[in-house]
């Protein structure tokens, strides 16, 4: 990353692996179970709340001197939920069948508790492009896991991604269901999304010993 | 500038000025936008009753494909002969049929004097005549709703569903092809008696080649989604037969 200094692309690069939100911070977990039964959701829910966070950390930066510490939770939660609402509208009236697929996503940014965390951890203690190099980073770091746990799930438990049956089609019984497999159907239900988390985070720690925690 | 940020004067007006700013922006732009969004939720209507009576660009066994926004009003007008409003006895015309929002018309009906009005959609397809009725009901998590094609024999000409946020990969399948293309030669009738047409676990008949049990298969983890679907249609449907009975004699 010759356009940015060391210090900046660790901003992005870091939450991507050792400092993930979902596995070391562990934030974001509830969206993460409730959306990633396929991986096109995953992937909307990724890039939607990377450009609420990138927004929204860039807005807190610039309010950064001026809230009042007081009632700063509220400040965040009103930029957020502005934020929100906007993109819900203009999507509504520009692209209404996008608008119609993420549905429930765009509401459920809100509760995130990414942003909140990410407003409240760096983007009140540092400079507008400092916080949106960290907003990004965080979001590519929740959505990454965010996609290979939709890509499991949709995978072991309808047989496709991004909705193309891969694996042959379970009704005609061609591919490998012709010689027997059976889709999976509990890895469609949320339990089953902590439990490939919980994998990740194995491997993760299992690879870099530094993770553990005493 | 080293400004006191703990006065509680400060928190106040801050709060104020915040709450005016966002209040006034939020306000802007849902005004701005609100005639293009209207529009959008009519052609939706449009494409959705079109798409029960088999008017889609569908094509073999991808996803759901309705008719373009461009060209969709002029299509609702060719194939939607007639828009009936049916309350108690009396049936009128009313272009503006699909309009009526059926979650109000629900709650007023709650008042026993009130008749509640039923939009009933009359086209026309390849010559034969065909009845769109809508339905709405509750699915897992909020509302479910949909049209229901029937044609004079009251078989079922084709379904639309959808939903508000049903579960994405289980009960937001009945939004699938696969989903809703079982319902299509399925009988609501059986022996003249009105049964509906139940989403069923286990009625092994997966790929639905009994077209008169009134059953098609269920989505698996879908089971209360699936419930609502049958629950809607038995409710929503069966206030249109004395309707459409009545048109046969």
């Amino acid at each position: 990353m010759g356009l940015l200094s060391k210090k900046d692309s660790k901003l992005i690069l870091d939450p991507l692996a050792d400092n993930n939100p979902i596995t070391i911070q562990v934030l974001g977990i509830c969206s993460a179970l409730a959306i990633t039964a396929q991986l096109k959701a995953s992937i909307v829910m990724a890039i939607s709340v990377m450009a609420v966070l990138g927004i929204g950390n860039v807005v807190i930066s610039l309010m950064r001197n001026i809230i009042p510490s007081k009632i700063r939770i509220i400040v965040q939660l009103v930029v957020v939920a502005a934020l929100v609402i906007i993109v819900d509208q203009i999507l509504k009236a520009f692209a209404y069948s996008l608008s119609k697929e993420l549905s429930v996503f765009i509401g459920l940014i809100i509760t995130n508790c990414i942003i909140m965390g990410r407003f409240e951890a760096f983007a009140l203690g540092n400079g507008p492009w400092r916080s949106f190099l960290d907003g990004i980073g965080n979001a590519a770091g929740y959505g990454l896991i965010l996609i290979i746990v939709g890509f499991f799930r949709e995978l072991l438990g309808s047989g496709t991604l991004l909705g193309f049956q891969v694996l042959g089609d379970p009704i005609q019984k061609t591919g490998l269901y012709a010689i027997g497999y059976e889709n999976n159907g509990f890895m469609l239900l949320s339990p089953m999304a902590l439990i490939i988390v919980g994998l990740i985070i194995w491997v993760q720690r299992a690879k870099n010993k530094d993770l553990i925690e005493e | 500038m080293a400004k006191n940020t703990d006065k509680n004067s400060y928190t106040i007006i801050f709060a104020i000025v915040m709450v005016v700013v966002v209040g006034s922006l939020l306000a802007g732009v849902a005004q701005g936008l609100k005639s293009k969004i209207t529009l959008n939720e009519r052609y939706e209507k449009m494409q959705n009753i079109l798409y029960a009576m088999g008017v889609n660009d569908n094509e073999g066994e991808g996803d759901v494909t309705f008719v373009p926004t461009d060209k969709v009003e002029e299509t609702f007008h060719k194939y939607i002969k007639q828009q009936l409003v049916i309350q108690g006895d009396d049936v009128t015309e009313n272009e503006e049929a699909y309009l009526i929002d059926l979650k109000k018309e629900e709650t007023k009906a709650k008042d026993s004097n009130y008749k509640r009005r039923l939009p009933l959609f009359i086209g026309e397809k390849d010559g034969e005549t065909i009845y769109v009725i809508p339905m709405r009901g509750k699915g897992l998590w909020d509302a479910i709703w949909g049209f229901v094609a029937l044609d004079k024999s009251f078989t079922v000409q084709g379904v639309f569903f959808d939903h508000k946020g049903e579960t994405p990969g289980l009960g937001a399948e009945i939004k699938q092809r696969y989903f809703m293309d079982d319902f299509k030669g399925e009988a609501i009738l059986d022996n003249d008696v009105f049964k509906g047409i139940t989403v069923a676990k286990g009625n092994n008949d997966p790929i639905n080649e009994n077209k008169m049990d009134n059953k098609v298969d269920a989505i698996a983890g879908a089971t209360i989604t699936g419930n609502g679907v049958t629950a809607m249609i038995k409710k929503d449907v069966r206030m249109y037969l004395p309707y459409l009975k009545s048109l046969n004699n």
